[in-house]
């Protein structure tokens, strides 16, 4: 294999792998811009993966799915809302039992629904969201050189769900920055005062935030069990929602740059399905471990030097209490 | 004299007693009971005991890696006779529990545990792993096949090992890529991982994939009904899960071995050392049935089965992986 074909192939897994990153990332700048800490993110994809999946299953359409997936994504954004916003309980604590309960509960049902020790039935055809040609993609392989190979390998053939990844960044980047309610949402999460002296509500804010959020985390999950695998697996989510918000913080808590921390993340992780084994000249061949570490590594050294400082919210993880 | 007679007979009717009320337990991996593969496969065993005694036994499933040695010295505190664990990595904690139980039958799958009271059941994966390798070899059109391990161990380079030897038995010039998904448990149940490995293999131009990795192979078979390549299923005969794309599955008799250990444990005819199951003993085997018989054509038949009687009557060596820990092939 050449190596233009290596980097187009490499760059294809890429965009495979960030998608599940880019949707809960996105869910989580919108948490968090609001003033909202949501470690939950990890559990709502989990819960949703279930639920897309279950529901896929049992309907037979990987649309009702998708729309199982949100709707349990959005009541676990709620019950959040409900810890940290109405009752101001503290951000962390809520976010991990919603990632315990997720974790416990989609097994405990999974095995009492389907009886197959908390995984669903595989899922295929119309349960799942099968890749898509776009339109031209052979004939621009052919005769458009570079570009147009790009366009068939690594822009074509993916499924639905990928390309929703890039319009769902796109969102939130027009709501956060373009609408009168993202620059509400992003106040809020600033200085929720000036929000509360204006006559705005804070409460209904950061609750609108977490409704995107959980709308967001439904995709995630749902991509997880109905598009990237077929069915839900037990921990499938395999610590994504972390390392999504270690994108957000690796792209300050906007959306483009946080777009390309995910795709830097699936890059890397690309890149250890394929270096294994394989020989490096001069070096030779690489022990596995290593690309395992990468993505760990170069985290730790680009947030440490590279990126600048990331600062969060000024408001984030404190309960709004209105003045007496 | 009369005393350590006495002692006899009452040890004696103890461990008859012994015999009749206690039931077997068995202890899963990591992957799970229902992982369509390895832990199914002796959980398919357990079952058909019961089916077949009536008698019913304990299990547990593992959560935590630190959870072993506790949940098996807690299945021979309630009496679990024999207490089967299954997987490798039992190693250590049954090391350490079995010593504490000297009455006690254990058996263990997939490792070898030098103590009295332990049975140790292993299994000749390089010799089933070579048949599969050479039939994958025969089918692919590329003469690139390639493997998916879960998790880096020695067991595991042991399939892969023979896999590779295989392939090169028909196919000289074969070229076989290995890769593996991880290095820590989470590798048997990664399969969004093992998806993206096989697709990577498939790049570089393989056709049939064999996946030796729990759980996370669910996602190579996946990937190779996606990608329209052909793949290899492991422990359980997983040739049902695709029909038309899972070219065979390289069988493990794990069932077998929890079976037996079930059966003499509570008849007690129950015996201790290594069990080492090859091709030989019907301990491992390639898979041939209604849902692969249209892939497989009689030509491929018959050198598979010339090949498996080659190795049985020891005419051609397979090269065992854990016995130098090297492949040079």
């Amino acid at each position: 294999m050449d190596s233009a074909t290596f980097i187009l192939a490499l760059m294809d897994s890429a965009v495979r792998m960030a998608v599940p990153l880019v949707f809960a990332a996105m869910a989580g700048i919108c948490a968090e811009r609001s003033g909202i800490v949501d470690i939950g993110l990890e559990g709502k994809m989990l819960a949703a993966a279930f639920a897309g999946a279950a529901m896929s299953a049992v309907s037979g359409s990987a649309v009702l799915g998708v729309m199982a997936a949100i709707g349990i994504s959005i009541a676990f954004s709620m019950v959040h809302g409900f810890a940290t916003i109405t009752q101001r309980g503290d951000h962390v604590i809520s976010g991990l039992a919603i990632n315990f309960l997720a974790s416990g509960l989609t097994v405990v049902l999974g095995a009492a629904w389907f009886k197959q020790g908390g995984q669903t039935p595989t899922l295929s055809g119309d349960q799942r969201f099968m890749s898509l040609d776009l339109p031209g993609a052979e004939w621009a392989a052919e005769s458009l050189g570079v570009v147009g190979q790009f366009y068939d390998k690594v822009i074509s053939g993916h499924n639905l769900l990928v390309y929703l990844s890039v319009v769902a960044v796109a969102l939130v980047w027009w709501v956060l920055t373009r609408t009168t309610f993202g620059l509400r949402l992003r106040a809020v999460g600033e200085s929720p005062h000036a929000v509360d002296t204006a006559g705005i509500s804070v409460a209904a804010t950061r609750y609108k935030a977490l409704l995107l959020t959980g709308v967001l985390c439904g995709f995630a999950g749902a991509y997880l069990s109905l598009a990237q695998t077929a069915g839900f697996q037990r921990e499938m989510s395999a610590g994504q929602g972390y390392i999504a918000l270690a994108a957000v913080i690796f792209g300050k808590w906007r959306p483009w740059q946080t777009l390309g921390a995910c795709y830097l993340f699936g890059i890397l992780s690309a890149l250890e399905a394929r270096m294994q084994g394989v020989e490096i000249p001069l070096i030779g061949t690489l022990p596995t471990q290593i690309f395992a570490a990468l993505p760990y590594v170069l985290t730790v050294i680009l947030l440490a030097g590279f990126i600048g400082r990331a600062i969060a919210p000024k408001a984030i993880g404190q309960p709004y209490v209105k003045e007496r | 004299m009369k005393k350590t007679l006495l002692t006899m007979m009452i040890a004696g009717a103890v461990s008859m007693t012994g015999a009749a009320v206690a039931d077997p337990a068995i202890q899963f991996d990591a992957g799970g009971k229902f992982d369509k593969s390895f832990n199914q496969s002796a959980y398919e065993g357990a079952e058909r005991w019961k089916a077949e005694s009536g008698g019913s036994y304990a299990e547990v499933e593992l959560t935590t890696e630190g959870a072993r040695a506790q949940n098996v010295t807690r299945l021979a505190q309630r009496g679990g006779d024999p207490v089967v664990v299954v997987g490798f990595m039992n190693e250590g904690p049954l090391n350490e529990v079995a010593p504490e139980f000297p009455d006690t039958n254990f058996a263990i799958i997939d490792m070898v545990v030098d103590q009295p009271n332990v049975r140790s059941v292993v299994f000749k994966e390089h010799e089933g792993s070579f048949l599969v390798g050479a039939l994958a070899a025969l089918k692919s059109e590329t003469g690139t096949v390639s493997f998916v391990g879960g998790m880096d161990i020695p067991l595991i380079r042991r399939f892969a090992c023979g896999f590779k030897q295989g392939a090169l038995a028909v196919n000289p010039d074969a070229k076989v890529i290995e890769n593996m998904t991880g290095t820590t448990p989470a590798a048997w149940n990664d399969p969004a991982k093992g998806g993206e490995l096989a697709r990577a293999q498939f790049e570089q131009g393989s056709d049939v994939v064999f996946a030796a990795a729990g759980g996370t192979g669910t996602g190579v078979y996946q990937a190779a009904v996606d990608e329209g390549k052909y793949a290899i299923g492991v422990d359980s005969n997983q040739n049902y899960m695709h029909p038309g794309t899972m070219l065979t599955s390289m069988v493990k008799r794990v069932d077998e071995a929890v079976y037996g250990a079930f059966k003499d444990g509570t008849e007690g005819n129950f015996s201790y050392g290594i069990q080492a199951l090859g091709l030989a003993e019907g301990g491992v085997d390639w898979a041939l049935d209604e849902h692969n018989a249209e892939l497989v054509t009689p030509a491929m038949v018959k050198t598979i089965e010339r090949l498996r009687t080659d190795i049985i009557m020891g005419e051609i060596e397979v090269h065992d992986y854990m016995s130098d820990n090297a492949c040079n092939v």
